[in-house]
Protein backbone atom coordinates (compact mmCIF):
# COMPACT_ATOMS: atom_id res chain seq x y z
CA UNK A 1 0.00 0.00 0.00
CA UNK A 2 1.58 3.73 -0.88
CA UNK A 3 1.89 5.86 1.47
CA UNK A 4 -0.89 9.52 2.09
CA UNK A 5 -0.69 11.59 3.07
CA UNK A 6 -2.81 15.36 3.78
CA UNK A 7 -1.12 18.67 3.65
CA UNK A 8 -2.19 22.20 4.24
CA UNK A 9 -0.74 25.35 3.24
CA UNK A 10 -2.02 28.98 4.19
CA UNK A 11 0.90 30.96 4.90
CA UNK A 12 -0.52 34.57 2.76
CA UNK A 13 -3.82 34.43 0.95
CA UNK A 14 -4.30 30.82 -0.27
CA UNK A 15 -5.73 28.45 1.58
CA UNK A 16 -5.09 24.83 0.05
CA UNK A 17 -5.52 20.93 0.74
CA UNK A 18 -4.25 18.36 -0.86
CA UNK A 19 -3.48 14.58 -0.79
CA UNK A 20 -0.73 12.76 -2.51
CA UNK A 21 1.17 9.46 -2.55
CA UNK A 22 4.93 9.26 -4.18
CA UNK A 23 3.72 9.02 -7.45
CA UNK A 24 1.14 11.75 -7.43
CA UNK A 25 -1.63 14.29 -6.49
CA UNK A 26 -5.15 12.40 -5.44
CA UNK A 27 -7.04 15.49 -4.89
CA UNK A 28 -6.82 19.11 -3.81
CA UNK A 29 -9.39 21.62 -2.66
CA UNK A 30 -8.40 25.34 -2.93
CA UNK A 31 -10.05 28.58 -1.61
CA UNK A 32 -8.00 32.05 -1.81
CA UNK A 33 -8.32 34.50 0.00
CA UNK A 34 -9.00 38.06 -2.31
CA UNK A 35 -9.22 40.93 -0.71
CA UNK A 36 -11.80 43.78 -1.30
CA UNK A 37 -9.40 46.41 -2.33
CA UNK A 38 -5.60 47.46 -1.67
CA UNK A 39 -2.59 44.35 -0.11
CA UNK A 40 -3.71 41.09 2.20
CA UNK A 41 -4.46 41.90 6.01
CA UNK A 42 -3.46 39.35 7.59
CA UNK A 43 -6.17 39.14 10.25
CA UNK A 44 -8.81 39.09 7.35
CA UNK A 45 -6.79 36.48 5.77
CA UNK A 46 -6.61 34.00 8.60
CA UNK A 47 -10.57 34.38 9.24
CA UNK A 48 -11.24 33.49 5.92
CA UNK A 49 -8.50 30.14 6.26
CA UNK A 50 -10.58 29.65 10.01
CA UNK A 51 -13.62 29.63 7.83
CA UNK A 52 -12.98 27.60 5.17
CA UNK A 53 -10.32 25.03 6.63
CA UNK A 54 -12.62 22.47 7.49
CA UNK A 55 -14.84 22.67 4.38
CA UNK A 56 -11.10 22.44 2.45
CA UNK A 57 -10.38 19.30 4.25
CA UNK A 58 -14.06 17.97 3.48
CA UNK A 59 -13.58 18.08 -0.13
CA UNK A 60 -9.82 17.01 -0.34
CA UNK A 61 -10.71 14.09 1.41
CA UNK A 62 -14.08 12.98 -0.45
CA UNK A 63 -11.95 13.77 -3.53
CA UNK A 64 -9.85 11.20 -2.62
CA UNK A 65 -12.05 8.90 -1.53
CA UNK A 66 -13.52 9.04 -5.15
CA UNK A 67 -10.29 7.68 -6.25
CA UNK A 68 -10.32 4.82 -3.82
CA UNK A 69 -8.24 6.67 -0.24
CA UNK A 70 -10.27 6.29 2.12
CA UNK A 71 -9.42 9.02 5.63
CA UNK A 72 -7.99 5.89 7.49
CA UNK A 73 -5.53 5.49 4.72
CA UNK A 74 -3.82 8.99 5.18
CA UNK A 75 -0.33 8.22 7.14
CA UNK A 76 0.15 11.53 8.55
CA UNK A 77 -0.64 15.17 8.13
CA UNK A 78 1.76 18.08 7.03
CA UNK A 79 1.11 21.75 7.00
CA UNK A 80 3.31 25.07 6.20
CA UNK A 81 5.14 25.72 9.64
CA UNK A 82 6.63 28.86 8.33
CA UNK A 83 7.34 31.33 7.06
CA UNK A 84 4.64 33.99 6.72
CA UNK A 85 1.92 35.69 7.80
CA UNK A 86 1.86 34.79 11.90
CA UNK A 87 -1.98 34.42 11.90
CA UNK A 88 -2.95 32.97 9.03
CA UNK A 89 0.09 29.77 9.84
CA UNK A 90 -1.52 29.68 13.46
CA UNK A 91 -4.75 28.93 11.94
CA UNK A 92 -3.39 26.49 10.03
CA UNK A 93 -1.36 24.48 12.34
CA UNK A 94 -4.51 24.79 14.61
CA UNK A 95 -6.41 23.02 11.66
CA UNK A 96 -3.41 20.01 11.23
CA UNK A 97 -3.03 19.54 14.90
CA UNK A 98 -6.92 18.52 15.15
CA UNK A 99 -6.70 16.18 12.03
CA UNK A 100 -3.57 14.68 13.67
CA UNK A 101 -4.91 14.35 16.94
CA UNK A 102 -8.43 12.85 15.22
CA UNK A 103 -6.49 10.80 12.90
CA UNK A 104 -4.28 9.66 15.50
CA UNK A 105 -1.53 9.73 12.38
CA UNK A 106 2.14 11.80 13.10
CA UNK A 107 2.36 15.17 12.44
CA UNK A 108 5.15 16.84 10.08
CA UNK A 109 6.07 20.73 10.07
CA UNK A 110 7.58 21.56 6.78
CA UNK A 111 8.92 24.86 5.46
CA UNK A 112 7.20 26.77 2.73
CA UNK A 113 9.90 27.97 0.77
CA UNK A 114 11.55 23.85 0.52
CA UNK A 115 8.35 22.87 -0.31
CA UNK A 116 8.09 24.97 -3.23
CA UNK A 117 11.97 23.59 -4.19
CA UNK A 118 10.73 20.01 -3.30
CA UNK A 119 7.73 20.07 -5.99
CA UNK A 120 9.51 21.35 -8.19
CA UNK A 121 12.09 18.33 -8.34
CA UNK A 122 9.44 16.15 -8.10
CA UNK A 123 7.20 17.25 -11.14
CA UNK A 124 9.95 18.25 -13.45
CA UNK A 125 13.31 16.51 -14.21
CA UNK A 126 15.46 18.88 -12.13
CA UNK A 127 17.79 16.77 -9.59
CA UNK A 128 19.78 19.28 -8.20
CA UNK A 129 18.92 22.30 -9.35
CA UNK A 130 19.96 26.47 -8.39
CA UNK A 131 15.97 27.44 -7.00
CA UNK A 132 15.16 31.10 -8.20
CA UNK A 133 11.99 31.11 -5.40
CA UNK A 134 10.34 34.30 -6.31
CA UNK A 135 6.89 35.15 -4.55
CA UNK A 136 5.28 38.07 -2.87
CA UNK A 137 7.24 38.30 0.53
CA UNK A 138 10.01 36.18 -0.68
CA UNK A 139 13.25 36.48 -3.49
CA UNK A 140 15.42 33.89 -2.98
CA UNK A 141 18.65 31.80 -4.55
CA UNK A 142 18.53 28.14 -3.04
CA UNK A 143 20.88 25.36 -3.78
CA UNK A 144 21.50 22.52 -1.69
CA UNK A 145 24.59 21.82 -0.26
CA UNK A 146 25.80 19.19 2.74
CA UNK A 147 22.78 18.59 4.41
CA UNK A 148 20.80 22.00 3.92
CA UNK A 149 19.34 24.14 1.43
CA UNK A 150 21.50 27.01 1.39
CA UNK A 151 20.52 30.43 0.46
CA UNK A 152 23.14 31.65 -1.63
CA UNK A 153 21.60 35.26 -2.37
CA UNK A 154 17.79 37.20 -1.23
CA UNK A 155 15.88 40.42 -0.98
CA UNK A 156 17.57 42.31 1.89
CA UNK A 157 14.35 44.36 2.13
CA UNK A 158 10.64 43.39 0.27
CA UNK A 159 10.04 40.52 -1.99
CA UNK A 160 10.37 40.84 -5.67
CA UNK A 161 6.40 40.07 -6.34
CA UNK A 162 5.81 42.77 -3.36
CA UNK A 163 7.93 45.57 -5.18
CA UNK A 164 5.67 45.08 -8.27
CA UNK A 165 2.20 45.10 -6.27
CA UNK A 166 3.51 47.98 -4.24
CA UNK A 167 4.23 49.85 -7.42
CA UNK A 168 0.75 48.51 -8.92
CA UNK A 169 -1.55 49.87 -6.27
CA UNK A 170 0.43 53.35 -6.76
CA UNK A 171 -0.07 53.16 -10.05
CA UNK A 172 -3.94 52.29 -9.64
CA UNK A 173 -3.96 48.79 -11.10
CA UNK A 174 -5.80 46.23 -9.02
CA UNK A 175 -4.31 43.16 -6.95
CA UNK A 176 -2.70 41.21 -8.26
CA UNK A 177 -0.17 43.70 -10.04
CA UNK A 178 2.47 41.39 -11.52
CA UNK A 179 0.20 40.03 -14.81
CA UNK A 180 -0.98 44.04 -15.28
CA UNK A 181 2.50 44.84 -15.22
CA UNK A 182 3.29 42.16 -17.69
CA UNK A 183 0.74 43.09 -19.94
CA UNK A 184 1.34 46.84 -19.96
CA UNK A 185 4.76 46.12 -20.38
CA UNK A 186 4.05 44.15 -23.29
CA UNK A 187 3.84 47.50 -24.87
CA UNK A 188 6.70 49.11 -24.73
CA UNK A 189 9.96 49.25 -25.56
CA UNK A 190 11.04 52.37 -24.07
CA UNK A 191 13.62 51.95 -21.44
CA UNK A 192 13.59 53.97 -18.23
CA UNK A 193 17.07 53.79 -16.84
CA UNK A 194 16.33 52.64 -12.56
CA UNK A 195 18.04 51.58 -9.98
CA UNK A 196 19.53 48.42 -10.15
CA UNK A 197 20.60 46.97 -6.83
CA UNK A 198 22.77 43.71 -6.36
CA UNK A 199 25.06 43.57 -3.86
CA UNK A 200 27.15 40.71 -3.72
CA UNK A 201 24.52 37.73 -4.20
CA UNK A 202 21.75 40.33 -2.24
CA UNK A 203 18.73 42.17 -3.72
CA UNK A 204 17.25 45.34 -2.70
CA UNK A 205 14.12 46.15 -4.28
CA UNK A 206 12.18 48.78 -2.12
CA UNK A 207 14.08 51.33 -3.82
CA UNK A 208 13.60 50.55 -7.13
CA UNK A 209 9.55 50.21 -6.83
CA UNK A 210 9.77 54.02 -5.53
CA UNK A 211 11.58 55.05 -8.43
CA UNK A 212 9.48 53.42 -10.99
CA UNK A 213 6.53 55.24 -8.97
CA UNK A 214 8.18 58.69 -9.03
CA UNK A 215 8.74 57.80 -12.48
CA UNK A 216 5.25 58.12 -13.42
CA UNK A 217 4.99 61.20 -13.34
CA UNK A 218 7.19 62.29 -16.23
CA UNK A 219 6.88 58.91 -18.31
CA UNK A 220 3.87 56.67 -19.77
CA UNK A 221 2.66 53.56 -17.77
CA UNK A 222 3.60 51.27 -20.49
CA UNK A 223 6.90 52.55 -20.12
CA UNK A 224 7.18 52.61 -16.84
CA UNK A 225 6.11 48.96 -16.61
CA UNK A 226 8.60 47.84 -19.12
CA UNK A 227 11.44 49.12 -16.99
CA UNK A 228 10.69 47.97 -13.65
CA UNK A 229 10.30 44.67 -14.94
CA UNK A 230 13.31 44.65 -17.23
CA UNK A 231 15.51 45.72 -14.26
CA UNK A 232 13.91 44.04 -11.72
CA UNK A 233 14.06 40.57 -13.42
CA UNK A 234 17.74 41.10 -14.90
CA UNK A 235 18.70 41.31 -10.90
CA UNK A 236 17.50 38.31 -9.83
CA UNK A 237 18.56 36.06 -13.29
CA UNK A 238 21.98 37.69 -12.73
CA UNK A 239 21.90 36.36 -8.39
CA UNK A 240 20.96 33.34 -10.23
CA UNK A 241 23.52 32.90 -12.76
CA UNK A 242 26.05 33.76 -10.10
CA UNK A 243 24.59 31.22 -7.82
CA UNK A 244 25.33 28.21 -10.40
CA UNK A 245 29.15 29.55 -11.17
CA UNK A 246 29.56 29.42 -7.45
CA UNK A 247 28.02 26.17 -7.14
CA UNK A 248 28.93 24.69 -10.32
CA UNK A 249 25.31 23.22 -10.36
CA UNK A 250 23.98 23.00 -13.88
CA UNK A 251 20.15 23.03 -13.48
CA UNK A 252 17.95 25.94 -12.69
CA UNK A 253 14.05 25.67 -10.90
CA UNK A 254 11.98 28.40 -10.82
CA UNK A 255 9.38 28.83 -8.40
CA UNK A 256 6.87 30.93 -7.02
CA UNK A 257 3.95 33.33 -8.18
CA UNK A 258 6.17 35.81 -9.74
CA UNK A 259 8.10 32.24 -11.85
CA UNK A 260 3.95 32.87 -14.00
CA UNK A 261 5.50 36.01 -15.53
CA UNK A 262 7.04 34.90 -19.35
CA UNK A 263 9.58 37.69 -19.71
CA UNK A 264 11.53 36.63 -16.80
CA UNK A 265 10.82 32.90 -18.10
CA UNK A 266 12.87 33.91 -20.90
CA UNK A 267 15.55 35.74 -19.43
CA UNK A 268 16.04 32.58 -17.57
CA UNK A 269 16.59 30.76 -20.16
CA UNK A 270 18.18 32.48 -22.02
CA UNK A 271 21.01 32.89 -19.10
CA UNK A 272 20.76 29.03 -19.25
CA UNK A 273 20.83 28.35 -22.42
CA UNK A 274 24.48 30.66 -22.66
CA UNK A 275 25.86 28.69 -19.68
CA UNK A 276 25.35 25.49 -21.22
CA UNK A 277 22.55 25.00 -18.12
CA UNK A 278 18.97 23.06 -17.90
CA UNK A 279 15.81 25.17 -16.92
CA UNK A 280 12.97 23.88 -15.58
CA UNK A 281 9.48 25.34 -14.55
CA UNK A 282 6.83 23.01 -12.91
CA UNK A 283 3.27 23.48 -14.57
CA UNK A 284 1.03 26.38 -13.25
CA UNK A 285 -0.61 24.78 -10.68
CA UNK A 286 2.83 24.29 -8.75
CA UNK A 287 4.55 27.42 -9.00
CA UNK A 288 2.23 29.87 -6.87
CA UNK A 289 1.27 27.83 -3.12
CA UNK A 290 -0.64 25.09 -3.17
CA UNK A 291 -1.56 22.27 -0.97
CA UNK A 292 0.06 19.46 -2.95
CA UNK A 293 3.64 20.73 -2.56
CA UNK A 294 3.17 20.96 1.82
CA UNK A 295 1.65 17.34 1.50
CA UNK A 296 4.34 15.90 -0.80
CA UNK A 297 7.64 17.34 1.61
CA UNK A 298 5.27 16.24 4.18
CA UNK A 299 5.48 12.59 2.60
CA UNK A 300 9.25 12.80 2.15
CA UNK A 301 9.66 13.67 5.76
CA UNK A 302 7.58 11.19 7.21
CA UNK A 303 9.25 8.77 5.62
CA UNK A 304 11.91 10.18 6.85
CA UNK A 305 10.79 10.08 10.40
CA UNK A 306 11.07 13.76 10.72
CA UNK A 307 7.94 14.32 12.37
CA UNK A 308 6.58 16.53 15.24
CA UNK A 309 5.31 16.16 18.50
CA UNK A 310 2.17 18.54 18.82
CA UNK A 311 3.90 20.00 21.74
CA UNK A 312 6.87 21.36 19.07
CA UNK A 313 4.34 21.92 16.74
CA UNK A 314 4.72 25.91 17.22
CA UNK A 315 4.66 27.97 13.88
CA UNK A 316 7.71 30.16 13.30
CA UNK A 317 7.02 33.84 10.69
CA UNK A 318 10.48 34.14 9.80
CA UNK A 319 11.49 29.91 9.65
CA UNK A 320 13.97 30.07 7.20
CA UNK A 321 14.81 27.55 4.81
CA UNK A 322 18.95 26.98 5.88
CA UNK A 323 17.50 26.25 9.39
CA UNK A 324 16.03 23.36 8.20
CA UNK A 325 18.20 20.17 9.06
CA UNK A 326 17.56 18.28 5.59
CA UNK A 327 16.31 14.64 6.55
CA UNK A 328 15.14 13.77 2.89
CA UNK A 329 17.98 13.75 0.59
CA UNK A 330 21.31 12.00 0.37
CA UNK B 1 44.45 31.32 -21.54
CA UNK B 2 40.99 31.91 -19.79
CA UNK B 3 42.36 31.67 -15.87
CA UNK B 4 38.50 32.03 -14.99
CA UNK B 5 34.52 32.48 -16.50
CA UNK B 6 32.53 33.61 -14.31
CA UNK B 7 29.32 34.57 -14.17
CA UNK B 8 29.76 38.37 -15.28
CA UNK B 9 33.36 38.48 -16.43
CA UNK B 10 35.96 36.56 -18.48
CA UNK B 11 39.70 36.75 -16.51
CA UNK B 12 42.45 35.80 -19.62
CA UNK B 13 46.09 35.87 -18.42
CA UNK B 14 48.07 37.49 -21.23
CA UNK B 15 51.38 38.50 -21.34
CA UNK B 16 51.92 37.97 -17.58
CA UNK B 17 48.93 40.72 -17.36
CA UNK B 18 45.68 39.71 -15.93
CA UNK B 19 42.79 41.03 -18.72
CA UNK B 20 39.40 41.36 -17.16
CA UNK B 21 36.44 41.74 -19.91
CA UNK B 22 33.04 42.32 -18.31
CA UNK B 23 30.86 39.85 -21.08
CA UNK B 24 27.51 41.04 -23.11
CA UNK B 25 24.45 39.19 -20.90
CA UNK B 26 21.71 38.72 -23.75
CA UNK B 27 19.06 38.24 -21.05
CA UNK B 28 19.52 41.73 -20.34
CA UNK B 29 18.24 44.89 -22.18
CA UNK B 30 21.09 45.63 -24.27
CA UNK B 31 20.49 49.56 -23.23
CA UNK B 32 20.90 48.30 -19.37
CA UNK B 33 23.47 45.85 -19.95
CA UNK B 34 26.16 48.26 -21.49
CA UNK B 35 24.98 50.83 -18.88
CA UNK B 36 25.88 48.48 -15.90
CA UNK B 37 29.43 46.87 -17.77
CA UNK B 38 30.65 50.40 -18.28
CA UNK B 39 30.12 51.45 -14.85
CA UNK B 40 31.40 48.77 -13.01
CA UNK B 41 34.15 48.16 -15.28
CA UNK B 42 35.09 52.50 -14.27
CA UNK B 43 33.87 51.93 -10.12
CA UNK B 44 35.91 48.82 -9.87
CA UNK B 45 39.16 50.34 -11.58
CA UNK B 46 38.95 53.24 -8.86
CA UNK B 47 38.07 51.25 -6.24
CA UNK B 48 40.83 49.29 -6.76
CA UNK B 49 43.64 52.03 -6.92
CA UNK B 50 41.73 53.53 -3.61
CA UNK B 51 42.05 50.12 -1.59
CA UNK B 52 45.65 50.26 -2.69
CA UNK B 53 46.29 53.85 -0.96
CA UNK B 54 44.50 52.89 2.23
CA UNK B 55 47.35 49.77 2.53
CA UNK B 56 44.96 46.59 1.20
CA UNK B 57 46.87 44.48 -1.25
CA UNK B 58 45.41 44.75 -4.68
CA UNK B 59 46.50 44.17 -8.47
CA UNK B 60 48.01 47.13 -10.10
CA UNK B 61 45.74 49.07 -12.85
CA UNK B 62 47.71 49.01 -16.02
CA UNK B 63 45.17 50.12 -18.58
CA UNK B 64 40.91 50.43 -19.04
CA UNK B 65 39.03 50.31 -21.87
CA UNK B 66 35.10 50.26 -22.35
CA UNK B 67 34.27 47.28 -19.88
CA UNK B 68 38.15 45.31 -19.60
CA UNK B 69 40.11 46.28 -17.63
CA UNK B 70 44.13 45.74 -17.60
CA UNK B 71 45.86 44.76 -14.33
CA UNK B 72 48.76 43.03 -12.63
CA UNK B 73 48.88 38.75 -12.14
CA UNK B 74 48.22 37.76 -8.51
CA UNK B 75 49.45 34.09 -8.51
CA UNK B 76 47.78 33.60 -5.05
CA UNK B 77 45.01 30.15 -4.34
CA UNK B 78 41.17 31.67 -3.95
CA UNK B 79 40.93 32.11 0.38
CA UNK B 80 38.21 29.62 0.34
CA UNK B 81 40.73 26.34 -0.43
CA UNK B 82 42.58 27.48 2.18
CA UNK B 83 40.90 29.61 5.10
CA UNK B 84 41.23 28.97 8.56
CA UNK B 85 40.64 31.47 11.87
CA UNK B 86 44.14 32.93 10.99
CA UNK B 87 43.57 33.96 7.95
CA UNK B 88 40.02 35.28 8.77
CA UNK B 89 41.56 37.33 11.09
CA UNK B 90 43.50 38.71 8.69
CA UNK B 91 40.61 39.26 6.31
CA UNK B 92 39.15 40.95 9.48
CA UNK B 93 41.33 43.58 9.91
CA UNK B 94 41.91 44.34 6.04
CA UNK B 95 38.01 45.16 5.69
CA UNK B 96 37.83 47.03 8.79
CA UNK B 97 40.99 48.88 6.45
CA UNK B 98 38.86 49.18 3.65
CA UNK B 99 35.54 50.49 5.57
CA UNK B 100 36.79 53.16 7.86
CA UNK B 101 38.56 54.60 4.55
CA UNK B 102 34.51 53.96 3.13
CA UNK B 103 34.82 51.89 0.39
CA UNK B 104 32.54 48.60 0.59
CA UNK B 105 34.06 45.40 -1.54
CA UNK B 106 30.11 44.70 -2.45
CA UNK B 107 31.17 41.20 -2.96
CA UNK B 108 33.27 39.93 -0.24
CA UNK B 109 33.04 36.17 -0.66
CA UNK B 110 35.95 34.01 -0.20
CA UNK B 111 36.51 33.24 -4.15
CA UNK B 112 37.48 37.00 -4.36
CA UNK B 113 40.02 36.36 -1.87
CA UNK B 114 43.34 35.47 -2.93
CA UNK B 115 46.03 34.39 -0.46
CA UNK B 116 49.37 35.20 -1.89
CA UNK B 117 52.89 35.64 0.21
CA UNK B 118 51.76 35.94 3.43
CA UNK B 119 49.52 38.50 2.49
CA UNK B 120 45.40 38.48 1.34
CA UNK B 121 44.91 40.08 -1.93
CA UNK B 122 41.70 41.84 -2.76
CA UNK B 123 40.34 41.48 -6.25
CA UNK B 124 37.29 41.40 -8.24
CA UNK B 125 35.89 45.19 -6.77
CA UNK B 126 33.27 45.00 -9.22
CA UNK B 127 30.74 45.49 -7.19
CA UNK B 128 32.30 48.15 -5.16
CA UNK B 129 31.03 51.83 -3.91
CA UNK B 130 32.01 54.13 -1.65
CA UNK B 131 29.39 54.70 1.38
CA UNK B 132 30.93 55.69 4.90
CA UNK B 133 27.47 54.10 6.40
CA UNK B 134 26.83 51.62 8.54
CA UNK B 135 24.02 50.07 6.91
CA UNK B 136 26.56 49.62 3.48
CA UNK B 137 29.29 48.04 6.12
CA UNK B 138 27.08 45.71 7.49
CA UNK B 139 25.91 44.20 4.07
CA UNK B 140 29.52 43.82 2.88
CA UNK B 141 30.46 41.54 5.72
CA UNK B 142 26.62 40.11 5.78
CA UNK B 143 27.52 38.81 2.17
CA UNK B 144 31.17 37.35 3.74
CA UNK B 145 29.44 35.58 6.36
CA UNK B 146 26.85 34.06 3.70
CA UNK B 147 29.39 32.42 1.84
CA UNK B 148 31.36 31.10 4.87
CA UNK B 149 28.27 29.58 5.88
CA UNK B 150 27.03 28.12 2.67
CA UNK B 151 30.33 26.83 2.18
CA UNK B 152 32.37 26.23 5.10
CA UNK B 153 32.00 23.51 7.71
CA UNK B 154 33.45 25.45 10.36
CA UNK B 155 31.69 29.06 10.19
CA UNK B 156 30.92 30.18 12.87
CA UNK B 157 34.55 30.23 14.25
CA UNK B 158 35.15 31.55 11.05
CA UNK B 159 32.81 34.71 11.46
CA UNK B 160 34.08 35.32 15.43
CA UNK B 161 37.68 35.32 14.30
CA UNK B 162 37.19 37.70 11.78
CA UNK B 163 35.15 39.97 14.42
CA UNK B 164 38.26 40.03 16.13
CA UNK B 165 40.34 41.40 13.44
CA UNK B 166 37.95 43.83 12.21
CA UNK B 167 37.72 45.37 16.05
CA UNK B 168 41.48 45.99 15.80
CA UNK B 169 41.06 48.30 12.47
CA UNK B 170 37.19 49.68 11.82
CA UNK B 171 36.25 53.12 13.59
CA UNK B 172 32.94 51.73 14.71
CA UNK B 173 33.04 48.07 14.34
CA UNK B 174 30.42 47.48 17.22
CA UNK B 175 28.04 49.46 15.41
CA UNK B 176 28.84 47.78 12.32
CA UNK B 177 28.44 43.86 13.27
CA UNK B 178 25.23 44.97 15.57
CA UNK B 179 23.71 45.60 12.41
CA UNK B 180 24.67 42.69 10.86
CA UNK B 181 22.81 40.66 13.01
CA UNK B 182 19.79 43.01 12.33
CA UNK B 183 20.65 42.31 8.77
CA UNK B 184 20.49 38.61 9.00
CA UNK B 185 17.07 38.50 10.70
CA UNK B 186 15.43 41.10 8.13
CA UNK B 187 14.87 38.65 5.07
CA UNK B 188 11.42 38.74 5.10
CA UNK B 189 8.20 39.61 6.13
CA UNK B 190 10.34 42.33 7.95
Amino acid sequence: MKKAVLGIEGTAWNLSVAIVNEKDVISEATDMYVPPSGGIHPREAAQHHAKYASLMVKKALDEAQEKGIEVSDIDAISFSQGPGLGACLRTVATAARMLAITLDVPLVGVNHCLAHVEVGRWKTPADDPVTLYVSGANSQVLAYRMGKYRVFGETLDIGLGNALDKFARSAGLSHPGGPKIEQLAGKSDNYIPMPYVVKGMDLSFSGLSTAATESLTKYPLEDVCHSLQENAFAMVVEVTERALAHTEKNEVLLAGGVGANARLREMLDIMCEDRGASFYVPEKRFMGDNGAMIAYLGLLMYEAGDTLDIGDSHVNPNFRPDAVDVSWRE
Amino acid sequence: MYLTRGAEATVKLENELIVKERVPKRYRLKELDERIRKERTKAEARLISEARRLGIPTPIIHDIQNSTIVMQYVPGTPLKHVIDESLSQQLGELVGRLHTGGIIHGDLTTSNLLHYKDRIYMIDFGLAFMDPGIEAKGVDIHVLFQTFESTHHNHEALTYAFCRGYRQTCENAEEVLERVKEIEKRGRYA
